[in-house]
């Protein structure tokens, strides 16, 4: 059962932050900007498609003392599932994923994605708990209810990483692709002066 | 060309943190020696796209990242470096190995040797024909002088083999 959408996903995300350097892509990068920003905020826009759980690893492990979550989209994951291996080979203990799960290439009008049963011969679903568990995920929660979400987030931006929190939310209808929320080479000025400078 | 010793040790003298790497048979030989040095941290990925992300991500932090592949890998990465290097303007350097450049025995007509430059050219990249071992200083200056203009660059190392 899901009631979960991606809009309050991400609210509940943006009200337990505190310190933490978050990374969002794609539509959930689109769902942040309608918050209030903060200056370890990297929206990932423009972005290279699934390289926000890449870059997110750089970030942990060059800043072992911050806590990361990144947020992904499994369209996203699915362009470079391999970054999942490599993110448990480094074992960054302050890497925090937030999958969201909607099953479809959402930005592009919502073409079901092949991990979904909509395009796959014999239906089935690919179960992202177990891709991530088998993948050296410590701790793998899978979401569907916004009160489940609500009462948990708090301990994912604390938990021993690499941990993936996996949110199941419907497609946005007739969503949009996420605008840059400014000239990208200042963005990456700022940021890294904001990491370096603390 | 050379030895793992002789990478590691420059790679420090040059400031380098973290070497992210997909090896080929010629960089893997550096590998040991990589992975043995206590200066530099070694961030192997699965695939070369990754390698970009992992090494802006590196150096969005204030660390100072290589990314060292196969010409190959290149070609694989195009986007991902398209992203980090053009949309970011972030001045990361590479390593890149030039496969079949000294030696098609095993790989006759190989078509790296077609497309590699051209795809350097293509991608606006600043490299460096790396081809015999006394051009280390060479390196070193070029690494010098793309960092002093916040530029990326390469260092197109000659391989043998494939």
């Amino acid at each position: 059962m899901s009631d979960l959408t991606l809009s309050e996903a991400v609210k509940i995300l943006h009200a337990a932050r505190t310190e933490e350097i978050v990374v969002t892509s794609m539509g959930n990068a689109r769902e942040w900007m309608t918050l209030a920003p903060h200056p370890l905020d990297w929206v990932y826009v423009p972005s290279s498609m699934g390289q926000a759980t890449s870059l997110g690893l750089g970030l942990a492990l060059a800043q072992p003392h911050r806590r990361v979550v990144v947020c992904s989209g499994d369209g996203s994951q699915l362009m470079n599932l391999g970054s999942l291996v490599t993110i448990t080979a480094q074992a960054p203990k302050n890497y925090t994923l937030i999958l969201f799960d909607n099953g479809v290439y959402e930005v592009t009008g919502a073409q079901p994605l092949p991990s979904s049963p909509e395009t796959r011969k014999n239906r089935d679903r690919i179960d992202w708990s177990a891709v991530l568990s088998a993948g050296g995920f410590g701790e793998v929660q899978v979401y569907g209810r916004a009160a489940d979400w609500q009462r948990d987030v708090k301990s994912w931006l604390q938990k021993e990483g690499p941990s993936c929190a996996v949110l199941r939310v419907a497609p946005v209808p007739n969503a949009v692709g996420p605008r840059s929320p400014g000239p990208a080479k200042e963005r990456a000025r700022k940021f890294r002066e904001a990491l370096t400078a603390r | 060309m050379f030895t793992g010793e002789e990478i590691s040790h420059f790679l420090v003298s040059l400031g380098i943190t973290h070497v992210v790497m997909v090896p080929d048979s010629t960089l893997g030989l550096w590998e040991p020696a990589l992975a043995l040095s206590k200066e530099l941290s070694l961030v192997p990925v699965c695939r070369e796209g990754e390698a970009w992300g992992v090494a802006a991500g590196l150096y969005l932090g204030g660390a100072t990242p290589l990314v060292m592949i196969q010409c190959t890998g290149l070609f694989e990465s195009g986007d991902a470096l398209r992203n980090v290097l053009y949309d970011y303007g972030l001045p990361l350097y590479a390593f890149i190995g030039y496969r079949s450049y000294l030696n098609q025995s095993t790989l006759p007509g190989d078509t790296c040797l077609t497309f590699t430059e051209p795809i350097l050219k293509a991608w606006n990249l600043d490299y460096r024909l790396i081809l015999d071992p006394k051009q280390l200083d060479e390196i070193w200056t070029h690494y010098r002088d793309c960092q002093e203009k916040q530029i990326p660059g390469v260092a197109l190392i000659a391989e043998g083999r494939a």
